[in-house]
């Protein structure tokens, strides 16, 4: 068994029970312990004196690429760079070859974690088999082997009539349909919003509505036939305010939002740092970079201030990395001929950090939209991943809120080198993470 | 400017024109077939007064132009760019007796590639060099044929020819290296 | 050192000569009001050089000129082989099919094997929008030059049509330029608006809202100025457009597009957007009308017009190449920044 951990003098945020104090924070045989009596033998300390512990963060969309794309990432490389970022627990998801369709790829992914660490991963399903949009999987059989949630992220649920089944037979087992919200017949092209951005770079783009017509189909088709309906990485304004709606009507839709889109907009097209300029503004030799091409795609200043607000608000539940790591070569194209999606899992903290400075919301929200936002939309059985309380699963994260660290993609444990902040500082970094009561990331400090 | 030499006035530089006009014609027997051309960009006026000078004392036109060498130098990346001017030729150089005017005669470089450019135009039936100053420094086997004035320099030194046509002043001025780059 | 004509440094600074040497050549958006200027006199004077008979200076002598052509293009192609080729660079050309693309080799991977071959210039069409850029910020020794890239940008074309304009007009400060078409789809349409805007020429974009990029221009209501772009407005009636226009360029329209739904049908484009004979009078008096062609005769532009004295398609050929000789001269010869001579 995993030796005793004492984390001294930490500020304790626990947003499931709305804690906010500064104390010495104890776990012992893998779960959240009281104070003891006497120091236990051997005990590792990690002095946190001005750094905050919180329960560790829950990824609900990453894309682990195993099996099938193991030259992308890999389950070990995938949690050792989610342990880097602070998350103890990842969501796999199932666009993987073959598809998580059967239980046979949900066990392989089960064994495979084992091996790797700490870090817990749960897997999604896939809503159809092979994630070809025409029939359904076996999902019972999926639940049993412990999928957590069915989807074909990567693309939408391929149609009304299979979303609406979908809901129905998963909500029957109690678990989430979670949807990659796109129209592809209004989507002309990837990775870039339609707006000025796009026009200037001659690039056909993504407009907010191939999005919010998907959202609201499914809502609508979740109004009808009931189960539990997950928006994936909700990207636009309209998006949020369907979802805001819907919950007030009382449905249970849930959404997530990811950190790029609560962060950067369609500009960053332009070349980071040339973003400011302005669609008039001369190119430069940065221009299309494909590090910022993401599905859905970076939207306007408008849309990610609406995000933000409604992560604070509470109608986005949930922070998600969509990690999406990429090789070298996927990247090292044309921007329209790029792969989508960056590498996410190590910087997810610090960019998100940037929103507690400019006033969105404050740091107890925050941690709150990665720990039991993200539990709630997993279900009750999960919302022990998220809590101090004593004998609680001994998840935990420490960090340094104001730390100001350079991003160097070359150094990330993901095999995923894929993202526009690459050589860029942010503030706010992980310190260490603990995962089932073992140190996963980080250690003995000072 | 305490390391400026002024060596030709503008009264100078008007009459040592006037001798190598009188010299080309000598030389020619007379204007038939003769073209004067100018190398762009002080060559071009000085050709055109020579034409003026011509015309003056034997009553009769000779046709001018004027030619951009930069094309055919030999330094093209070692120096800043210059601009492609157009040429300008009013006739053909196929059977003429062709004088190239230039303002400084000094490595032959620009004699050269002057002569490249104007085969690349035709086939003369002989060529022939003017220059206002001969500075001496020649590293190619190419001759003036007609010399307005011989100024031994040092390789320190910059000649600097001024034209009023584009320099707004007729004079001819030794200039020390160093302060030229100043300038 | 000793260098060379010495005495003619003095010359060169006096006379203006280009600024410092820029190595690409990817739009003109980042061309000033001087150096577009500078590249169109010597242009004019290259012009002088295509009538001589022998064709041919040997300012590019031992320069390398690759030609990577992803897209099918004779006109292009051949008009940057030409200018090259009387610069006497030498110029290969390597295109898509029977290439090492179509064997699955990256781009990029191209491109850095030409690089290493020691090649000067590398001038790309590609279908992809941006991969000029793409290319320029990955190779360290190989100029880039964009020859077309998807809708983006096409910046010689853009060049030869200032030219074209600029000869007949003369200043284009103050000019009304036209642009009627698919506007939206059109590499020509971008890069022109950057080209003229910097001459201080005012841009009307014209055609159906399906086709012109509204979101970049904003605005986009009957002869709205655009806020994006300052000096470009958009109005979608051509007999408003063309009114007292100083130039109108008629923009090819693809087929496909009425295929994806951005056309109601040729009838009503040519009914609605065509340059007739009717339309073409209510431009200034010896408005200019040009094409970057191929054209579809009867489509976009009446037939009767096309072939028309006033019109100028080939003269635009023409300042094609002598546009693209200029250019070329600016990318290869004077003092690179470090002096590697």
């Amino acid at each position: 068994m995993s030796a005793a951990i004492c984390i001294r003098g930490a500020r304790v945020i626990d947003p499931a029970s709305g804690e906010d104090s500064v104390r010495d924070l104890f776990i012992r045989d893998g779960l959240i312990a009281g104070a003891p009596e006497t120091p236990p033998d051997g005990a590792v300390t990690l002095e946190g004196a001005g750094l905050v512990a919180s329960p560790g963060f829950i990824d609900l969309h990453a894309h682990l690429r195993e099996p099938g794309f193991e030259d992308k990432e890999s389950i070990e490389t995938g949690t050792a760079a989610a342990a880097a970022g602070g998350f103890t627990t990842v969501c796999a998801m199932p666009n993987t070859s073959p598809a998580i369709d059967s239980a046979a790829v949900v066990e392989f992914i089960a064994r495979r974690a084992r091996e790797a660490g700490p870090v817990r991963v749960l897997a999604f399903g896939a809503v159809s088999k092979g994630r070809a949009g025409l029939e359904l999987t076996d999902m019972e059989e999926l639940a049993r082997a412990g999928v957590v949630g069915f989807t074909d992220d990567g693309s939408p649920v391929a149609t009304g009539r299979l979303m609406q089944a979908a809901l129905l037979y998963a909500g029957e087992l109690g678990l989430p349909v979670m949807d990659h919200c796109e129209d592809h017949s209004i989507t002309a092209g990837l990775g870039i919003n339609e707006g000025p951005t796009a026009s200037r770079l001659g690039l056909a783009g993504y407009p907010s509505a191939g999005e919010e017509s998907i959202i609201a189909r499914d809502i609508a088709l979740l109004s009808l036939v009931g189960g539990r309906f997950h928006a994936a990485h909700v990207s636009t304004a309209g998006g949020v305010e369907m979802i805001r709606a819907a919950k007030r009507r009382g449905l249970a839709v849930t959404a997530e939002v990811t950190p790029h889109h609560l962060t950067m907009t369609d500009e960053w097209a332009l070349g980071a740092g040339a973003a400011t300029a302005g669609v008039a503004a001369p190119l430069t030799a940065a221009a299309y970079d494909a590090r910022a091409k993401v599905s859905p795609p970076l939207r306007s200043a408008a849309d990610r201030d609406a995000l933000a607000e409604g992560l604070r608000d509470g109608t986005l539940d949930a922070v998600a990395t969509d990690h999406a790591p990429h090789t070298f070569g996927d990247k090292a194209v044309p921007f329209d001929e790029a792969a989508v999606g960056l590498s996410g899992l190590e910087t997810a903290f610090g960019s998100l950090m940037s929103l507690v400075r400019v006033g969105a919301l404050d740091l107890p929200a925050l941690i709150a939209r990665l720990t039991v936002g993200p539990a709630s939309v997993l279900g009750e059985r999960f919302a022990g991943l998220a809590s101090l309380a004593v004998g609680s699963p001994a998840d935990v994260v420490l960090f340094d809120p104001d730390e100001r660290w350079e991003v160097d993609a070359s150094r990330f444990a993901s095999k995923g080198k894929n993202t526009p902040l690459d050589g860029l500082t942010l503030q706010g970094r992980v310190k260490a993470t603990i995962a089932g009561g073992e140190i996963a990331f980080g250690g003995p400090a000072r | 400017m305490t390391g400026e030499r002024r060596i030709l006035s503008g009264g100078d530089i008007r009459r040592a024109l006037t001798r190598i006009a009188h010299e080309i014609v000598e030389a020619n027997k007379g204007l038939d077939g003769l073209l004067l051309v100018g190398v762009l960009r002080r060559g071009a006026p000085l050709a055109r007064r020579i034409a003026q000078a011509v015309a003056s004392f034997e009553g009769a036109s000779v046709p001018v132009g004027a030619l951009d060498i930069n094309l055919y130098r030999d330094d093209l990346t070692s120096r800043p760019q210059p601009l492609v001017r157009p040429t300008e030729l009013p006739v053909s150089v196929d059977g003429r007796a062709v004088v190239l005017v230039d303002d400084v005669f000094f490595t032959g470089r620009t004699a050269r590639a002057a002569l490249n450019a104007l085969m690349d135009l035709g086939r003369p039936r002989v060529v022939q060099l003017a220059a206002l100053v001969d500075r001496g420094h020649h590293e190619l086997p190419i001759c003036a044929d007609y010399v307005g004035k011989n100024i031994p320099t040092s390789l320190g030194e910059i000649v600097q020819v001024r034209v009023s046509e584009v320099d707004g002043v007729d004079e001819v001025a030794v200039v020390d290296r160093a302060e030229a780059r100043e300038a | 050192m000793t260098t060379a004509l010495a005495e003619e440094r003095r010359d060169a600074r006096a006379d203006g000569a280009a600024p410092p040497r820029r190595r690409h050549a990817l739009d003109l958006d980042d061309f000033s009001r001087d150096e577009i200027t500078g590249l169109l006199d010597s242009a004019d004077a290259m012009r002088e050089l295509l009538r001589r008979s022998i064709k041919k200076a040997p300012s590019l002598r031992g320069k390398v000129i690759l030609t990577l052509f992803l897209e099918p293009s004779t006109r292009t192609r051949v008009s940057f082989e030409q200018a090259g080729k009387m610069l006497s660079a030498d110029v290969i050309n390597i295109s898509g099919s029977g290439s090492s693309a179509e064997k699955g080799e990256s781009l990029l991977n191209t491109a850095l094997t030409l690089q290493a071959m020691r090649a000067d210039l590398l001038v790309v069409r590609s279908p992809h929008s941006g991969a000029p850029y793409f290319l320029a910020r990955n190779l360290d020794r190989m100029g880039v030059v964009n020859a077309g890239d998807g809708r983006h940008a096409h910046p010689t074309q853009a060049l030869l049509d200032l030219m074209t304009m600029r000869r007949s007009l003369g200043d284009l400060a103050g000019k009304r330029v036209v642009i009627v078409g698919d506007a939206l789809h059109s590499r020509v349409a971008r890069s022109d608006v950057f080209g003229l805007r910097a001459l201080g020429a005012s841009v009307t974009l014209c055609g159906p809202p399906t086709l012109l990029p509204l979101d970049l221009l904003r605005g986009g209501g009957a002869g709205v100025p655009a806020a994006g772009i300052p000096g470009v407005s958009v109005e979608h009636d051509l007999d408003r457009a063309i009114a007292d226009a100083d130039a109108v360029i008629a923009l090819r329209i693809q087929q496909e597009r009425q295929e994806a739904g951005a056309l109601p049908g040729m009838r009503e484009y040519t009914r609605r957007w065509q340059v007739t004979e009717a339309r073409y009078r209510k431009a200034k008096p010896g408005a200019l009308l040009m094409h970057p062609g191929p054209m579809n005769e009867g489509i976009e532009i009446a037939s009767s017009l096309a072939h028309a004295p006033g019109a100028l398609i080939e003269e635009q050929v023409t300042n094609g190449v002598a546009v693209r000789m200029a250019l070329l001269y600016q990318l290869l010869t004077g003092e690179r920044e470090g002096g590697e001579a």
